[in-house]
């Protein structure tokens, strides 16, 4: 009885400030298959989050049990501080875009936005004039009167998103929305989806597994491997502080160096790479195994012949051939393979002085240890 | 623009444009031979198949009494006989509120057990299929008989509620055939958006399931009824006093009493089975125009 007084007086205090959304120790298991394993994060209104991974890594699942698809195993998933563990999917008040729009094809485009509104109990007249001032949020207002087959991939998607949030939604879950349109509609999209959903405040989780969609329209993203979240953190904090190897190498470019662990170094076939010693670098136990992430625009070169060069060298300079130089249009990728056998690739910026660099030539590759990050190998 | 003009004349005089002229002057004889006998070939067997149900028209018009000879001129007499004479009259009525009854019985659980059939296991569903269309296959014999004893066990026989039970058995099947069809169409996300988007599972089927299947539903309808409208065999063991269907009352008049009155009726049938045929024709025709413009 007591529990449930404290409950209720929880969920009442809680409704007011409480995070969008909120997974607490969300698992779900098939059989003896664990799907999704003790998802935990919190999400503030506003918010885009983008579940990022290969596929069957979770994240489809677990956008399916905060839809309502499916239950979870155990855990919670609190919707402003409320627990809908259980709740059915039509009263979870959650907006949906798929993958393939969905829409419905007997209807107009505008009674397929009105649609939420309708089956709440909204008078035919209100939805419809509800919906047209939506449709033209996506610009789709002289449409509104056509059949989903008669618009195109990027103007369907737009109508699903204007279907989803015409009933101001707490929350608006997008499923590999963009996975179906060609590269340039895609980029597109994902500005004015963007756009749309900033301009509307929503609070979004969005599903992808195109790592360069979610750098562009993320304010966070939880990096999913097998059905855990491996990281949770800002495009930045993933692409500069990785914290395992599955993230290193899912997000962006790295090279990739194991060792072990002595002292502040990290010891590689018997050549010793200082590690960073600011206080807020990675610590490890002495003797562990480790691997240095280095993106490609954190190496510099210096050519064997002279000592031009644009920053001072820090840590340990290797020496190697240029195999291959790739010109990009800003920058130039160099592919360097060093004398201790393992291949390095280096971006320079095509304004510097070492972007000149030819192929075949000697150099000396470096990268500064406080740049780069350190994640267990 | 000047360059497209140019483009223009150039392909215009190229040789290959030519050819379709010549075809043009001397179309007759660039008719091959196989075309002749394909075409042949098809007349023929339209007309096997067409002719044992042309020839009641004429048989229906003619004035001789006996039913198959045509020698004594033209005549209206045998329809007005059939409509003078009561009992078919009766026995149609009989058949159509057998047909409307046994049909809408049919359409509904034919279409909840579709709906069923796209959402069991698939393990089941091989099952489920089998004996929803088992109707379809079982001779009609067995099923009459079987019908027959059951329902004299059931206190059903001789009744209109068994008689309409026995054909929604034999309408089921169709309606089960055409709405999976038109099911298996149907984007089960859809359902899915429905709910989501707040629906009530109720309100999902009403306004987003059952609008996309309805085709396949009328025309499950239609080849039921026409089903149960046709039937003789089961209808027969079915059959008791004042129980009696056009078909079932028109194979025993052929066994007795053999006038064109038989073939003016057929005459008159075959028209119904021909418009409801093509009503569902034009129902899965508008379903492919709608296809064929989404592609």
């Amino acid at each position: 009885m007591t529990s449930l007084i404290e409950q209720e007086i929880e969920t009442a205090t809680e409704v007011n400030d409480a995070p969008a959304l909120e997974l607490r120790g969300v698992t779900r298991k098939f059989g003896d298959s664990v799907a999704v394993d003790q998802v935990s994060f919190t999400l503030e209104h506003g918010t885009f989050l983008t579940m990022l991974g290969p596929s069957g890594s979770g994240k489809s699942t677990t956008l399916n049990m905060i839809a309502g698809f499916l239950e979870p195993t155990s855990g919670s998933i609190l919707l402003r501080g409320r627990d809908i563990v259980g709740l059915d999917t039509n009263k979870r008040d959650i907006g949906m875009v798929f993958q393939n729009y969905s829409l419905f094809p007997h209807l107009s485009i505008v009674r397929n936005v009105a649609f939420p509104l309708e089956v709440r109990g909204v008078s035919r007249r209100e939805a419809i004039k509800k919906a047209e001032e939506y449709l033209d949020i996506v610009d789709l207002r002289d449409r509104a009167k056509a059949r989903p087959r008669e618009l195109s991939g990027g103007q369907q998607q737009r109508v699903a998103l204007a279907r989803s949030l015409v009933f101001g939604p707490d929350l608006l879950l997008m499923d590999e929305p963009l996975g179906a349109l060609d590269r340039r509609l895609r980029e597109e999209m994902q500005v004015s989806i963007k756009r749309i959903t900033e301009q509307l405040n929503a609070t979004v989780v969005f599903v992808t597994h195109d790592q360069e969609e979610a750098l562009v329209m993320s304010d966070v993203i939880a990096i999913y491997n097998e059905g855990a979240v491996e990281q949770f953190g800002t495009s930045q904090e993933l692409y500069q502080k990785p914290a395992s190897r599955f993230v290193a190498e899912f997000i962006g470019e790295s090279n990739i160096l194991e060792g072990q662990i002595v002292g502040s170094t990290m010891v590689v076939d018997g050549v010793e790479f200082p590690l960073s010693t600011r206080p807020d670098a990675r610590r490890f136990f002495e003797g562990s195994h480790a691997a240095i992430v280095v993106r490609p625009e954190q190496a510099t070169l210096r050519s064997s012949s002279s000592t031009a060069q644009s920053a001072p060298i820090v840590g340990r300079e290797l020496p190697g051939v240029v195999t291959d130089v790739l010109y990009m249009g800003t920058s130039y990728r160099f592919f360097v393979h060093t004398d201790m056998g393992f291949d390095v690739e280096v971006r320079v910026r095509a304004h510097l002085p070492e972007a000149a660099t030819r192929q075949g030539e000697r150099i000396f590759v470096s990268w500064n240890p406080d740049d780069t990050a350190v994640v267990p190998a | 623009m000047n360059r497209q003009a140019f483009t223009k004349v150039r392909t215009a005089e190229q040789p290959g444009s030519r050819v379709p002229e010549d075809i043009r002057l001397s179309p007759r004889f660039k008719v091959p031979f196989r075309h002749v006998m394909l075409g042949l070939f098809v007349a023929l067997v339209g007309l096997y198949l067409l002719l044992p149900t042309i020839f009641i028209i004429p048989m229906s018009l003619n004035a001789s009494p006996s039913l198959g000879t045509m020698t004594d001129g033209w005549t209206f007499r045998w329809y007005q006989q059939l409509f003078s004479d009561p009992v078919w009259g009766s026995t149609a009525l009989v058949s159509l509120q057998v047909g409307i009854l046994a049909t809408a019985i049919a359409t509904v659980a034919g279409t909840l057990l579709s709906l069923a059939l796209s959402r069991v296991l698939p393990q089941f569903r091989v099952a489920l299929q089998g004996m929803s269309l088992a109707p379809m296959v079982v001779p009609p014999v067995i099923l009459g008989i079987g019908l027959y004893i059951l329902f004299l066990k059931l206190d059903l026989y001789g009744s209109m509620f068994g008689f309409v039970l026995g054909h929604a058995v034999l309408a089921l099947p169709f309606v089960v055939v055409s709405v999976t069809a038109s099911l298996a169409e149907f984007d089960p996300a859809q359902e899915k958006a429905a709910l989501v988007l707040g629906a009530q599972p109720r309100q999902a089927f009403v306004r987003v399931v059952l609008p996309q299947i309805v085709p396949g539903i009328v025309s499950g309808a239609l080849f039921g009824f026409v089903t149960s409208w046709d039937e003789v065999i089961v209808s027969t063991f079915l059959t008791a006093p004042g129980l009696r269907t056009l078909p079932v009352e028109m194979w025993t008049q052929s066994r007795t009493t053999l006038t064109p009155v038989l073939a003016s009726l057929s005459t008159l049938l075959m028209v119904v089975s021909t418009g409801a045929l093509l009503l569902v024709n034009m129902l899965q025709g508008r379903k492919s125009r709608k296809k064929g413009k989404r592609s």
